[in-house]
């Protein structure tokens, strides 16, 4: 999802803050709703945009501009002014951005939908409310793809399959960020799951991590898009490879390429809707009214149609159904379907809101060497 | 001085021709020969193939076909830079990134001369050209004369046998013009080089050159000497290219002992001296040199010709009158006569008896 | 125009001196053009140099922590940083108060990013503490000494105490001390340490890539150049064509066209295989590192340096070389001696361009330069997207400015800017 190739666009804040400036004001029935292009953003336009115009006679324009989202809200804020109307983040820039008074503060029984049986949203949504100004939408994960043609008679059913050169011979791909390769080299140097971010908030935590990858440093192709892996996997250029499980999804079962899902410790992320602050009175009510409508069970339900990301309500997951085109039942390709969720590992967002910018220096310093 | 050994051509174009296109000849069978020593111009308008033939010799064309010999070796496969041939170009092509100097001492660093060898020749051709202090400055700050001079030295500091000038003064003014064609024949003179000289100019070429060819359509129309040229014209092109002339079309009516009988168009007879004319009934242009006209009739030999004329405009230039006249119907016809203490000034309207000895009036093609 | 003698002052015919009334006549010529190139300099003004100072003023500004900890700003100015103790309880009170002024603002947040820049873990730090401190009644609840360290035992560190203290001024050497790997402590600028030592190898490297990829267009570029400035001119356009191709696709397709050819399965190393020069296991690793940047850039910047090598070389005539030749040099000599010094100055510019372009290149290397081959920019680009350390952007972005002055100066030391030409 991080699709830094739209960020060509936005690399200067400063260009931003004028180009911001020349934006103009919106007609009456337009609204600008930013996400991340490609594949998620036509599940989001089947799901939720279309009908929502449909019923409203609303005018939705997209931008793709989710992965600086957070870079762009705070030059605009700057600016003073706002041209986006509801942005769809991570979870942990939507903490950012409500920490930073920068995303609206969203009550969630009172404003958005509760389930069809009566649930109130807040418990219907339960844990996924991870932040005052964050809706929750979807359950992604980024978790393993590998070659099935590659890896001989036996598939790798581990993620610590990566770290095993031996028995796994070939290129493999990593994201070139320490968020989850830190975890999972700890995690497969036999620390604890429950124990991992603990160890690594030390400095020999740190320095284990790293000497666990610096046993498969040469075997790895280090992305920065969501979209290398999948590419890297079909053209065999890797033989196994991280990236987001919807990505996955696509390439299995919509291109069938000769690949498969590890699942094992797939990091757990959400992603999901904020609302700039200080937007107008009358913006600020067609946005949440397009809220109330996109997040409500059925629509999340609809998402999963067109693409394999989990509901983030509790109650959208009875509802999943089948794959729109391909007719394939949605429900096992989920991260949070039971068989999968056992398996998975949860990110913890403080952590990484401290240690980010350190460990990040740390790890493009050792990526250097 | 002039050391001529016409025995043996210096400079041997045999049969030579060249195609760009593979449909037209820019150059058609060109036979020429240049003894050692000559001052020789290619003279013609643009486009008669006198460059090409220049650049043939000098190396940068080859021929189609047909042999270039220098010294009576063939030097069809000799590259440019082992013809040993100095040149001068339209532009002066001085290197501008080097100094008068360098520009001079290039030649002789390429042939591998000593240090002080070089100096000592390139001071040598500076002073030739009286160019000595100029030894330090850069092309771009010297004036267009000065360059001229530089590039000249540049092409004799080598010591070739033959030197090559493509239109040399064509950038100059007509005062600078008129002494650097002085000083480049002494020059050459001086050092007994041969030269190949092109220019469209034809003072240029009949006040520097030895023997001049004469190109027009890709062939040499006359090889002469500058007098012989402007004097006897063999044909009616180089009549009307070399000076000025007067035309009279008419017909052939008798041709007997060197001399023509020409039915001019109006209907006036006139004897003519036949150049290239040969058949009874043949149509002929007859050239006459304006200062070769006699207005006194008393001054004609007995028996010659006369024709009535018609005064038009008669223009005072101080040494010389120049007088327009309407003859046998041509309305351009010229006059030109000496500031003489007995001329008279003629008034337009006036009718006059003109004419000219036989000798001077050349029957030529049509 | 009359001369009045007795004074020596020319005066117009209307009694003005002359030179008033000339002034007074060009001015208005002055007037003229000024307001013809109006608006391109408002452009310029808007468009580039107000960005340029922005980034300077930001790459040294520091005033958050100063006006979101106004009190203990003040106060912590009498603690000795360096002795070892903690700072006394109106600190702790006066922090107390700003971190409960903040945290009603809304603004404890960023205050504590920023400092988390220079100390990780003040970010949540900040964040647990606000959370508590909205709650307290700063005149009864003290002592805070107490109270804090209860929050969070990090109220208990010296360090960061020393954080917060250092970071404190409203002018700050920290962005650019962070961006030559080094930063800023209580006893003064100190090394990072070695394991997070990235950017001045990020800034070496892309110097010495620009450099290679500025030299690689000029071999690819000189031989092209000449071949436009020589052909006829049928040819010559269509080759110009040729050469301006790359601008009508988008960068990105070139970009990933290069990918499908270096990778290891890709088109080169197929071929390769193929042709028995390399072994199937053997394939070459040509992309994800240096090579994949270089390759993709020297493409993506040939016409940069092709276009002003061609325009200096149209201009010296074909008679030079005859000349070089017909005085006695071979092809060679012609061409080293007298044809390629003047084409000098095409090489300049080309390079000068090429270099400067390729400095700042960001998302070529981000697609194909794997770890090995990724540029400052990149880093910059980091920290302006997703860190958000828009100072240390900033401080890198000045830097970068600055290099590519010194060389331009360096440049025009050596070889003379006037030396450059574009054409003509």
């Amino acid at each position: 999802m991080k699709n830094f190739t739209k960020t060509i666009l936005t690399t200067a804040s400063a260009a931003l803050i004028s180009g911001a400036a020349f934006a103009g004001s919106h007609m009456a029935m337009e609204m600008t709703i930013v996400s991340w292009g490609g594949a998620y953003s036509k599940s989001q336009l089947k799901a939720y945009h279309e009908p929502y115009s449909a019923k409203t006679g609303v005018t939705i324009l997209n931008d793709d501009s989710s992965s600086t989202a957070v870079a762009q809200l705070r030059a605009m804020n700057e600016a003073k002014n706002i041209t986006w109307d509801v942005v769809d983040v991570e979870a942990a820039p939507a903490m950012q951005l409500c920490d930073e008074g920068l995303a609206m503060e969203i009550d969630p029984d009172t404003m958005l939908a509760a389930a069809p049986d009566g649930t109130p949203a807040s418990e219907d949504f339960g844990d996924m409310l991870v932040s005052p100004c964050f809706i929750p939408q979807i359950v992604y994960s980024t978790t393993f793809g590998y070659r099935t043609d590659l890896v001989g008679d036996t598939p790798p059913t581990s993620v610590c399959a990566v770290f095993d050169t031996k028995t796994y011979p070939g290129k493999r791909s990593l994201f070139s960020v320490p968020i989850n390769q830190m975890e999972w080299a700890l995690l497969c140097d036999g620390v604890d799951k429950a124990d991992i971010y603990d160890v690594l908030e030390t400095e020999e935590g740190q320095d284990q991590a790293l000497a666990k990858l610096d046993t498969i440093k040469d075997d790895v192709i280090w992305v920065s898009s969501g979209s290398d892996t999948p590419q890297l996997l079909a053209d065999g250029e890797v033989i196994m490879g991280a990236t987001y499980n919807g990505r996955l999804f696509s390439l299995i079962e919509e291109q069938k390429q000769p690949v498969a899902m590890i699942w094992d410790g797939q990091v757990m992320d959400l992603d999901g809707w904020i609302i700039p602050a200080g937007l107008s009175p009358e913006r600020q009510a067609r946005a949440l009214d397009y809220i109330m409508f996109a997040t409500d069970t059925q629509r999340l339900a609809d998402q999963a149609k067109y693409i394999s990301y989990g509901p983030a309500r509790a109650s959208s997951a009875p509802l999943v159904g089948k794959h729109a085109d391909l007719g394939i039942d949605m429900g096992p390709h989920m991260p949070t379907a039971p068989e999968n969720l056992s398996r998975a590992f949860l990110m913890n967002y403080d952590f990484w809101a401290d240690y980010r910018d350190d460990l990040d220096a740390k790890f493009q310093a050792w990526l250097a060497k | 001085m002039v050391e001529k050994n016409n025995s043996s051509a210096f400079v041997k174009f045999d049969r030579v021709q060249k195609s760009y296109d593979g449909e037209t000849l820019v150059v058609k069978d060109l036979n020429l020969e240049v003894p050692k020593g000559e001052f020789l111009t290619m003279l013609g308008p643009s486009g008669s193939g006198k460059t090409t033939c220049l650049m043939m010799l000098a190396g940068f064309e080859t021929a189609t076909h047909g042999d270039i010999m220098l010294n009576g070796i063939s030097i069809n496969n000799i590259p440019p830079h082992k013809r040993g041939i100095g040149m001068v170009f339209q532009n002066y092509a001085l290197f501008p990134h080097m100094s008068v100097a360098e520009n001079l001492s290039f030649p002789l660093e390429v042939r591998k001369l000593d240090k002080v060898t070089r100096e000592e020749k390139v001071n040598r051709a500076l002073d030739m050209v009286e160019m000595g202090e100029f030894k330090g400055r850069r092309p771009a700050q010297l004036s267009g004369g000065q360059q001229q001079r530089i590039a000249l030295a540049r092409a004799l500091v080598f010591e070739p046998e033959l030197v090559l000038m493509d239109e040399p003064l064509g950038a100059l003014d007509k005062q600078l013009r008129e002494k650097m064609q002085f000083e480049i024949t002494e020059l050459a003179h001086r050092l007994g080089i041969t030269v190949v000289y092109v220019t469209h100019d034809q003072t240029e070429a009949l006040t520097m050159s030895d023997r001049v060819a004469v190109f027009n359509d890709g062939r040499i129309q006359q090889l002469a000497t500058p007098d012989q040229l402007y004097e006897e014209p063999e044909n009616s092109f180089v009549a009307q290219f070399i000076g000025e002339n007067n035309t009279l079309n008419g017909t052939i009516s008798d041709l007997k002992n060197d001399v023509a009988t020409v039915k001019l168009d109006s209907g006036d007879i006139i004897d003519c001296k036949p150049v290239n004319v040969s058949t009874i009934g043949e149509r002929t242009q007859v050239s006459i040199r304006p200062e070769r006209v006699e207005l006194n009739k008393k001054r004609l030999p007995p028996g010659s010709h006369t024709l009535t004329a018609e005064v038009l405009e008669f223009i005072y230039m101080g040494d010389v009158f120049r007088t327009r006249l309407r003859v046998a119907g041509n309305e351009d016809f010229i006059v030109k006569t000496r500031n003489s203490s007995d001329q008279v000034r003629l008034n337009p309207g006036e009718k006059i008896e003109i004419g000219w000895s036989t000798s001077c009036c050349r029957a030529l093609d049509a | 125009m009359v001369s009045n003698s007795s004074t020596n002052v020319l005066l117009s015919a209307d009694g003005t001196p002359l030179k008033k009334s000339l002034n007074r006549s060009l001015r208005q010529q002055k007037m003229r053009a000024l307001l013809l190139i109006a608006p391109l300099l408002i452009f310029i003004l808007v468009a580039f140099i107000m960005p340029i100072v922005s980034m300077l003023s930001r790459s040294v500004e520091n005033d958050l922590v100063g006006q979101t900890l106004p009190l203990t700003v003040q106060s912590i100015q009498s603690w000795d940083a360096l002795s070892g103790e903690l700072p006394d309880e109106p600190v702790y009170r006066a922090f107390a108060q700003d971190i409960q002024n903040a945290a009603k603002a809304k603004v404890h947040t960023k205050v504590g990013l920023r400092l988390n820049y220079e100390k990780s873990g003040i970010a949540s730090l900040f964040k647990k503490t606000a959370r508590k401190a909205k709650k307290w009644d700063i005149e009864n609840d003290g002592p805070f000494k107490e109270k804090l360290t209860k929050v969070h035992k990090g109220w208990g560190e010296v360090e960061v105490w020393q954080t917060i203290k250092t970071h404190s001024p409203t002018y700050t050497s920290g962005y650019f001390l962070n961006a030559v790997d080094m930063r800023k402590t209580v006893q003064g600028a100190e090394w990072q340490p070695e394991d997070k030592t990235i950017l001045i190898k990020l800034f070496q490297r892309t110097l010495v890539m620009s450099l290679i990829i500025t030299f690689s267009c000029i071999i690819l570029g000189y031989p092209v150049a000449w071949l436009l400035a020589n052909l006829p001119m049928r040819q010559a356009n269509l080759l110009m064509i040729l050469v301006l191709l790359p601008f009508w696709t988008s960068l990105l397709v070139r970009t990933s066209a290069w990918k499908v050819m270096l990778q290891q399965q890709g088109v080169i190393n197929d071929v390769l295989v193929q042709l028995s020069l390399i072994s199937n296991e053997g394939r070459l690793i040509m992309i994800n590192n240096e090579i994949g940047t270089i390759v993709a850039m020297t493409h993506i910047l040939l016409p940069f340096m092709i276009l002003p090598m061609y325009s200096v070389m149209q201009t010296i005539p074909p008679s030079y070389l005859r000349a070089a030749k017909s005085l006695g040099a071979t092809n060679w000599t012609a061409f080293w001696r007298v044809y390629f010094p003047q084409s000098v100055p095409g090489i300049g510019a080309g390079s000068i361009l090429v270099f400067i372009l390729a400095i700042g290149y960001y998302i070529t290397p981000e697609i194909v330069g794997g770890t090995k081959g990724v540029f400052i920019s990149n880093r910059i680009a980091y920290h302006i997207l997703k860190s958000l350390n828009w100072g240390l952007a900033a401080a890198l972005g000045t830097i970068l400015l600055v290099a590519v002055l010194i060389l331009y100066w360096t440049y025009d030391k050596i070889v003379g800017i006037d030396n450059v030409k574009l054409g003509g």
